[in-house]
C-alpha cells in the first residue's frame, strides 16, 4: 500500500512493473502487512543469544566478543548494547529497520537494495556499485561497507529473508531466550504492543518505536524509558524518507519537456530581434555593439 | 597561423597523413621543464600508484572513509565542487546561443571545453570512489533502473551531458582536423546540443544536492535545507562564470600567444558582463539563503561555533563578493572582478565542502578528515585536467580565431554559401 502510494507521488507508474506482486499476502486475514519484529527492551537480558544466532544462520564469522561491539558491523549484523537510563541498565538489539519506505532501496540506483513484499530490505551483490548512497541515506546507519576489500559488499540484517520464505521465523527471534523479540506480521505486533502498554502503563512509556518514524518501520521498539535514553534518533520524522527527494523527482519530467520548449522560443525570438535589428551580426562577434550596450 | 597549413595537408595526403599528423600532434608543444610540470607530473603520478593500490587493496588502505561518513572528498570536492565551478558551459552557451548575446561568443568554446574536461575528470573521479565500479554499466544497459533515485539521475545527467558538451565543441575538433563536411555536419548540430545540455545541466546542477536530501539529521541544519538543490543551482551559475573570469585571467597570460586579437580585445567587456551576472543571481541566492534561516528559525543557531563558520561563509565569501562585483561593474574595474570571483570560488569550495564534508556527521565522536592519499588524488584529478586542457588549447583553435575556411563557412548567417564548404 504505502509502496505503491509513493510510486504514485514520483509519477513513475512504469516502475510498479519491476515490483512482483504475489496475491499470497493479501489474503491472509491481516492485509498486506508486511512481516516484523517486536523488540521488548523491557524483557531483554542482553546476553546476546541473537548474535550468535544471526551469525550462524547468515554465514558469518562466530562473534568473538560481542558485547565489546556496540553497533552492528559488516560481520555481525545486530549488537546489543546496554545504556544506563533512569530505571537502571537496559538492553536495546538495533539492527537495519526494515522500513515500509526504505530510504536506502530509494536511493540505490541499481536496485541492488530492495524492499520484498514480504518486508524484508534485501541486498542484491550482481547489482551493487559499490556507490554507497544507500549509506548517506540511512537515517538509522543500516548498511556497512567492506571498505577493506577489493571487492567490497554492503552487508546488513536481511531479516533473514530466505527462512521466512521457508515459513521459519529469523533466527534471532527464535532463539531469544527471554521473548524479548516477538515475530509476525506488522499490524498483529502493532496491536501485542498497544495491548502490552495498555495493560501495564507502568512498565512501558506511551510510544512505539518505529510505528510512525520515518513513515513505519518493520522492526518496532517497546521501552520503560524514553527512546532517547536508548540511543534512539528522535529526530527522524514521521514523514518516509524518500518523500523528502520526490518533489524534486516530480520537477524532472517538467523540466525536461517545458525547459527546451522554452529555450527554443527563446532562441527563435532572439534571432528574429537580430535579424531584424542589424543584418550584418555573425557568428564571429560585431564590433558594433562594443560600445553602446552594457545591459 | 599554420592552422589552414594542417588542414590542407591533411586533406591532401588522406587517411595516413591524418595519422601521421595526429602522432605528431601528441608530442609536447611547449617547453618541458616548466615549473608547472615539475610540480604536476610527480603529484599525477603519485596518484596514479594511489589508485593503484586502492584498487587493490581496498578504499579503506588509503581513505578515512567510515561507516558513518561514506562519501568524502573525491565525492565532495570533485564530484560536487568541481561540477558546479564546471557550470559556465551551460550558462554561456544559454547567453551565446539560446539569448544570442553574441559579445560572449569569443570565450564559448574555452568554456565549453573546460566544462567538458571538468566533467570527463571531476565526475570521472566518481569512478574511483565506487567499491564495485566494474558494476557501473548497471544502471546503464537498463536491467537495473534505480529510477526512483536521485544518483540514478545524476549519473545519467552527466553521461548525457557529456556527449552534449563533446558536440557543442566538436566544431573546433573537426577544424584541427581540417575535417570541413564533418564540421558543417557537428555546427549544424550545436543548438539542439546547447538546448539538451543547459536543460540537462540545470537538473544535475540540482540533483546534486538532492543527493543530500536523505541526508536529513546528517548535516548541520544551518545547511540541510529541502531548498538545497535550489541553492546548488543558483550557486552554479556564479560559481561558473567565476571561474570563467578567472581561468580567462590566467590564460590570457599563459597562453598569450595563442588568443587571438578579437578575443584579447573583448575580454575586459566580457569579463564586466558575468561580473553583472555574477552580482545578479548571488543577490538571489543571499535573499534564498536568508529565507531558509528566517523560515527554519535557525537563528538561534548562527551563535554556535558552526554558526559562526556558516556567517564566515555567507558574509566573507557570498556578501562580501557580492558588494565587490557590483562595485566593480560600477567602476569598470578589471581587478575588482578578479577578485570577487576569487572571493566567490573559495565561497563556493567552501559550501560545497560543507554541506558535504563539514557539515555532514558534524556531531560524530571521530570526525572525517581527508587522508594525504585523498588529497593528492584529488590534486593529481585537478593537474591531469589542466595537462588535457593545456594539450588541446596548443593544437585547437579555441582561443586562437578558427582557420579561414571556418570563418567563410559562417560568415554571412543566413546564406552560407553552400559550395564553398
Ligand atoms: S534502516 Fe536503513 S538500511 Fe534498513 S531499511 Fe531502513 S533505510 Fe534501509
Ligand atoms: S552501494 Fe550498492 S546497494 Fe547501496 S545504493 Fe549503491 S548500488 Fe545500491
Amino acid at each position: 500500500m504505502n509502496r505503491r502510494g509513493f510510486l504514485k507521488t514520483l509519477g513513475l507508474a512504469g516502475a510498479t512493473l519491476t515490483l512482483p506482486r504475489t496475491g499470497k499476502a493479501a489474503e491472509t486475514e491481516t492485509g498486506t502487512a508486511p512481516y516484523g519484529v517486536l523488540v521488548d527492551t523491557t524483557r531483554c537480558a542482553g546476553c546476546n543469544s541473537c548474535t550468535y544466532a544471526c551469525a550462524e544462520a547468515n554465514g558469518l564469522p562466530e562473534p568473538e566478543d560481542p558485547e565489546a561491539v556496540t553497533r552492528p558491523t559488516t560481520d555481525q549484523w545486530t549488537a546489543v548494547r546496554g545504556f544506563e537510563t533512569s530505571k537502571g541498565e537496559v538492553f536495546v538489539k538495533r539492527q537495519c529497520m526494515h522500513c515500509l519506505e526504505p530510504a536506502c532501496a530509494s536511493a540505490c540506483l541499481t536496485t541492488a537494495m530492495k524492499k520484498t513484499d514480504d518486508g524484508p530490505v534485501v541486498w542484491r551483490e550482481d547489482k551493487c556499485m559499490g556507490c554507497r548512497f544507500c549509506m548517506v541515506s540511512c537515517p538509522f546507519s543500516g548498511p556497512k561497507f567492506e571498505y577493506s576489500s577489493a571487492n567490497p559488499r554492503i552487508r546488513k540484517c536481511v531479516l533473514c529473508a530466505d527462512r521466512l520464505r521457508e515459513g521459519a521465523p529469523p533466527a534471532c527471534v527464535e532463539n531469544c531466550p527471554e521473548e524479548a523479540l516477538t515475530f509476525g506480521r506488522r499490524d498483529d505486533l502493532l496491536r501485542i504492543a498497544h495491548k502490552r502498554i495498555a495493560n501495564a502503563p507502568d512498565r512501558y512509556v506511551d510510544h512505539i518505536y518505529g510505528e510512525r518514524e520515518v513513515g513505519g518501520t518493520s522492526w518496532l521498539y517497546l521501552a520503560g524509558v524514553p527512546f532517547e535514553e536508548l540511543g534512539f534518533p528522535t529526530d527522524v520524522g514521521e514523514t518516509s524518507y524518500p518523500s523528502l527527494t520526490a518533489s524534486f523527482l516530480y520537477s524532472v519530467p517538467m523540466v525536461l519537456t517545458l525547459g527546451p520548449a522554452l529555450m527554443l522560443g527563446m532562441a527563435k525570438a532572439a534571432r528574429r530581434d537580430e535579424n531584424g535589428e542589424a543584418a550584418s551580426a555573425a557568428a564571429i562577434p560585431p564590433a558594433v555593439e562594443d560600445e553602446e550596450v552594457r545591459s | 597561423m599554420n592552422q589552414a597549413g594542417f588542414a590542407s595537408t591533411a586533406r591532401a595526403v588522406g587517411a595516413r597523413g591524418l595519422w601521421r599528423f595526429l602522432v605528431s600532434e601528441l608530442k609536447p608543444k611547449g617547453p618541458l621543464l616548466t615549473a608547472f610540470n615539475l610540480i604536476s607530473a610527480p603529484i599525477i603520478v603519485a596518484a596514479a600508484v594511489i589508485l593503484a593500490i586502492r584498487f587493490t587493496k581496498g578504499l579503506s588502505s588509503v581513505t578515512n572513509l567510515s561507516q558513518d561518513v561514506p562519501w568524502g572528498l573525491w565525492i565532495g570536492f570533485d564530484v560536487v565542487t568541481g561540477v558546479a565551478f564546471a557550470g559556465g558551459a551551460y550558462v554561456l552557451t544559454f547567453l551565446v546561443y539560446i539569448l544570442r548575446q553574441e559579445r560572449y561568443h569569443s570565450i564559448v568554446r574555452v568554456t565549453v571545453l573546460n566544462g567538458f574536461l571538468a566533467y570527463v575528470f571531476y565526475a570521472g573521479a566518481l569512478l574511483f570512489d565506487l567499491g564495485r565500479p566494474w558494476k557501473v554499466v548497471n544502471p546503464i544497459i537498463g536491467n537495473s533502473f534505480g529510477v526512483s533515485s536521485v544518483l540514478f539521475l545524476v549519473a545519467w545527467h552527466f553521461m548525457l551531458y557529456m556527449i552534449a558538451a563533446f558536440v557543442e565543441f566538436s566544431p573546433a575538433v573537426a577544424e584541427w582536423l581540417g575535417l570541413r563536411r564533418a564540421r558543417r555536419a557537428l555546427s549544424a548540430l550545436t543548438l539542439g546540443a546547447v538546448i539538451f545540455g543547459v536543460t540537462l545541466s540545470m537538473l544535475h546542477q540540482s540533483g546534486l544536492g538532492a543527493l543530500y536530501l536523505m541526508a536529513k539529521g546528517k548535516i548541520h541544519p544551518l545547511w540541510y535545507s529541502e531548498f538545497i538543490p535550489l541553492y546548488f543551482f543558483v550557486s552554479s551559475v556564479f560559481a561558473g562564470l567565476s571561474l570563467v573570469i578567472f581561468e580567462g585571467t590566467i590564460s590570457q597570460r599563459v597562453f598569450r600567444n595563442r588568443i587571438s586579437e578579437d578575443h584579447r580585445a573583448r575580454h575586459d567587456d566580457i569579463v564586466l558582463g558575468l561580473s553583472k551576472i555574477c552580482a545578479g543571481t548571488m543577490f538571489a541566492y543571499v535573499f534564498l539563503k536568508v529565507l531558509d534561516i528566517v523560515h527554519g528559525q535557525k537563528f538561534g543557531l548562527l551563535t554556535t561555533p558552526m554558526g559562526q563558520w556558516y556567517l564566515v561563509e555567507m558574509v566573507a565569501f557570498v556578501l562580501v563578493p557580492l558588494a565587490v562585483f557590483t562595485e566593480a561593474v560600477r567602476w569598470r574595474s578589471q581587478t575588482l572582478c578578479k577578485v570577487g570571483a576569487a572571493l566567490t570560488l573559495v565561497g563556493i569550495l567552501l559550501n560545497r565542502l560543507n554541506v558535504t564534508i563539514i557539515g555532514f556527521q558534524w556531531d560524530i565522536p571521530v570526525r572525517y578528515i581527508p587522508t594525504v592519499y585523498e588529497v593528492v588524488v584529488t590534486l593529481g584529478v585537478v593537474l591531469a585536467e589542466i595537462w588535457v586542457f593545456r594539450w588541446v588549447i596548443y593544437r585547437m583553435p579555441v582561443l586562437s580565431m578558427p582557420p579561414t575556411w571556418a570563418m567563410d563557412a559562417d560568415a554571412p548567417p543566413v546564406a552560407a554559401p553552400r559550395a564553398a564548404a
